[in-house]
């Protein structure tokens, strides 16, 4: 299982863009965490989520 | 006297012209210090005093957040923002109908003079991006996201995580429309990156900003710089 936003998943062995991808979400506004580090955007193609990984995707939205 | 007559009577239009300016003895730096080490005290006042923190976008959430801090005592602050105030800003920052026109940088330098004399204050006339944000962050403790384009935020924030893994980011997302208060939070998503908002209220899709909920979210972003300052990591 892969919590992402404290939601158990089956995402385990998708990549961040994989991910993404199947939930509608647009890479450009988003930053995404594993397990409290940072990923890269340049990584998201290769990043695969891993069973036990905890994950937020945090997803902006305009207005300030 | 009804309403618009008595509101007549206290426009601007009745004061004198120099209202704004006028000429009062200013607390000297030893004063106002010993102010502000009353109110905070003395051993967190001296980490606000040693503080670099910058403010990226000087807009409803920015421009908050820079007076809440200036008037904390933040010794150092960074303010950026390319843009220039427009009297669509007026109804939720911190700038006054006579500055439209003026870089958001110099208006905003100005306000905060008034209220806090001698802290630093730099700015950068300048848009933020991926290529430039190293080169401005680099010499800042904590950096507040203040944009106003979900993108831009998205960027600044991936960007300061990326590549300034000891620093701190406070940023915002969710704070549109006209709901209730109590949606406003902040959470803290990794040891480096605190958010606030209520997540989802998105500007395009909520009928508009309201001066009020976007001073509460600056409010939060300034309160969690602080209680980074303080030593207190969490929320």
């Amino acid at each position: 299982m892969v919590k992402i936003n404290g939601a158990d998943t089956d995402m385990a062995g998708k990549t961040v863009s994989e991910y993404l991808a199947l939930t509608g979400c647009n890479p450009k506004l988003v930053a995404v965490e594993r397990n409290e580090e940072i990923i890269p955007k340049a990584q998201y193609d290769t990043t695969v989520f891993e069973d036990g990984d905890t994950v937020e995707v945090v997803s902006f939205v305009g207005g300030g | 006297m009804n309403f618009l007559e008595k509101e007549n009577l206290t426009s601007a239009e009745n004061e004198p012209l120099n209202f704004l300016e006028e000429k009062r003895r200013i607390p000297s730096k030893e004063e106002m210090q010993r102010a502000l080490e009353e109110r905070h005290g003395a051993e967190l006042q001296k980490k606000f005093a040693s503080a670099s923190v910058a403010v990226c976008g000087l807009g409803g959430l920015g421009s908050n957040i820079a007076v809440s801090l200036a008037r904390a005592g933040i010794g150092r602050l960074h303010l950026i923002d390319f843009d220039k105030v427009d009297i669509t800003n007026l109804h939720r920052q911190q700038y006054a109908a006579s500055q439209i026109g003026m870089d958001k940088t110099l208006a905003l330098r100005k306000n905060l003079r008034a209220i806090a004399p001698y802290i630093e204050i730099v700015t950068d006339t300048v848009k933020i991006s991926e290529d430039n944000l190293r080169e401005l962050l680099i010499g800042d403790d904590i950096i507040c996201e203040a944009f106003d384009n979900a993108e831009n935020k998205a960027m600044l924030v991936n960007g300061v995580l990326e590549y300034f893994p000891e620093k701190y980011i406070v940023a915002a997302s969710g704070m549109a429309g006209i709901s209730s208060a109590n949606g406003i939070r902040t959470r803290k998503i990794t040891p480096r990156f605190y958010l606030c908002g209520d997540g989802t209220s998105d500007v395009t899709e909520c009928s508009g900003l309201f001066s009020a909920r976007v001073m509460l979210c600056a409010a939060h972003q300034a309160l969690a710089v602080l209680r980074l300052l303080a030593g207190e990591t969490e929320v």
